[in-house]
């Protein structure tokens, strides 16, 4: 559906982006992570034709986005970084200049916007001015303007910005159910959301891609070593620790804390080693209470700053 | 064309949105009607000769201020990202723009017509000059707005949008006092491109074609030099 190819963008004396390449296919919804200033806004003016990249190609639906502007646009459905809106005028009569613009059938346009403002939930707020409304409101007004004319692709600049964390929930649900008929490809520097709504991430720093998989493959793939976190009752933290480390496997262990009679252990094992039926054995022989464990593995915020940080 | 007429029936409707549209309209009523009395009154002519000269200099202030926010206000918002990324190309939303304005300064226009009907009310005017001081009044304005629009494109600022409309038509209006200043051709080609020398036959009564063709060549070159700031401002 979407094909870029070796995107580099240039401005005066910095490098935004430097051959990016990637591809989505029809029905992905594709998360596009990254510090700020990493070239996500960047990319995606790009890909929407707003401006034209230094160098590189950019497919979508069969289309150039610089031979065939008007055809790419007429297909994708775009929410500009910060939910650009006019904000003098009423929601409706914004969606039906939108509509207009879009070459949506007269016959069809008044029952299309009406649709999208119920999925969108902003139909009670028809006959508001824009400036009038909550910034929850005009987030949904201006991913309403991305629906119309139904557009197979859907880019999505950071569309839960600003948000509170229940309209963050509602929007996210409302993209993964657009997600089931549509492309996406949405930005964010949040990385739960990608977590939660996207089936694959491409994370970007410094205009470069630097990792590309769905989140549960980099998850596994940047943990290296496992970590279990054992919380005991009785016993002291040096003796407890010590049994733990004649483990046959682990390699550190390291006490977090030890209140009220509990204590908490970090144990580090080598690589592929699943240490914990041991542990509890262990504690369990020596009469102490095993009260929680479970295994740590690297959130997606961990392998970001990983490898955010090793491209410096 | 279906995308024009879309994009100016919208900047049409945002006019009467904010007030800019009605006080340049009061203040264009008030000054027209100022100078169309105190003229009639006292050269007791019953022709616009002289309304029409001066209606021209009220036009050099008040139509910046029309199209002060064709694109600048687009910039600011940030609704430049939003218009370019929908199915249509910069020459139609600079036309749209560019009607759109155009559409408000001849209902404008049209108001003066009731100078026309007092003169032939009470006094016998020669209608000839009166036709083609409107046609004249037309092709200025549009001139004017092409200028005004271009001068939009430069800054996101609406204010700072009109002062440079304003100054690059006040330029262009009295570009030929410079030609006294060079002899031949260069004096000529300074004459020609300055905006007021080309009025004064149609105040006259003097439809030459040169005249209208002069017009017509700024205006095309104005929208032209539009579409390609939009262009490059893109580019950046």
């Amino acid at each position: 559906m979407i094909k870029v190819e070796n995107l580099t963008k240039t401005y005066a004396d910095f490098k935004a982006l430097d051959g990016v390449s990637f591809e989505v296919q029809k029905g992905e919804i594709i998360g596009f992570l990254g510090p700020n200033g990493a070239g996500k806004t960047t990319t995606m003016r790009i890909l929407t034709g707003f401006f034209p990249p230094t160098s590189g190609k950019v497919e979508i639906d069969g289309f150039d986005v610089f031979n065939d502007p008007v055809e790419v646009r007429k297909r994708i459905g775009y929410l500009p970084e910060n939910t650009p809106l006019y904000q003098d005028m009423e929601v409706y009569s914004f969606l039906r200049y939108i509509a207009e613009l879009k070459d949506v059938e007269p016959e069809k346009k008044n029952q299309h916007i009406k649709n999208i403002m119920e999925r969108c939930g902003i139909s009670h707020m028809k006959n508001e001015i824009i400036s009038r409304l909550s910034k929850g409101y005009k987030q949904r007004v201006g991913l309403a303007q991305a629906l119309i004319g139904d557009p197979k692709v859907l880019i999505l600049d950071e569309p839960t910005i600003g948000l509170d964390p229940k309209q963050i929930i509602e929007i996210r649900n409302l993209i993964k159910e657009l997600g089931k008929e549509k492309t996406i490809i949405l930005s964010t520097h949040i990385l739960p959301e990608v977590a939660v709504t996207c089936s694959r991430v491409i994370i970007i720093n410094e205009g470069k891609i630097v990792a590309e998989d769905t989140p549960d493959n980099l998850e596994n793939k940047v943990s290296g070593v496992a970590k279990v976190i054992v919380t005991v009752r009785g016993g002291s933290p040096d003796l407890i620790k010590t049994r733990l480390q004649g483990i046959n496997g682990v390699s550190n262990v390291t006490v977090i804390k030890n209140h009220a009679g509990l204590t908490d252990l970090s144990i580090q094992s080598e690589k592929d080693v699943d240490v914990r039926d041991k542990v509890s054995s262990i504690i369990v022989q020596n009469n102490w209470g095993l009260i929680e464990m479970h295994r740590e593995t690297l959130g997606l915020e961990e392998i970001f700053l990983k490898l955010t940080k090793k491209e410096k | 064309m279906h995308n024009i007429l879309t994009i100016a029936k919208k900047e049409l409707r945002s006019y009467f949105l904010s007030s800019i549209a009605y006080v340049v309209f009061a203040m264009f009523l008030l000054l027209a009607g100022y100078f169309f009395t105190v003229i009639l009154l006292y050269t007791q002519e019953a022709s616009l000769k002289g309304a029409a000269y001066n209606i021209v200099i009220t036009l050099l202030f008040l139509i910046p201020l029309l199209t002060m926010k064709a694109f600048a206000e687009e910039r600011r918002q940030g609704t430049l990202e939003l218009l370019m990324t929908k199915p249509v190309t910069d020459f139609e939303v600079v036309m749209g723009k560019f009607f759109a304005a155009t559409t408000m300064y001849l209902i404008m226009l049209l108001t003066t017509v009731v100078y026309v009907f007092i003169l032939i009310k009470y006094g016998n005017p020669d209608m000839g000059p009166i036709y083609s001081a409107y046609i004249g009044l037309i092709l200025v304005g549009l001139a004017f707005i092409s200028l005004g629009v271009f001068a939009s494109t430069l800054t996101e600022n609406q204010i700072v949008a009109a002062v440079i409309g304003f100054a690059l038509i006040l330029l262009l209006w009295v570009l030929s006092w410079a030609s006294s200043q060079f002899t031949g051709n260069m004096a000529e080609i300074i004459s020609y491109l300055s905006l007021s020398g080309h009025y004064d036959n149609f105040v006259k009564g003097v439809i030459d074609l040169k005249d209208v063709v002069y017009y017509l060549s700024f205006i095309i070159f104005w929208l032209f030099v539009t579409v390609k700031s939009i262009e490059v401002r893109r580019w950046k």
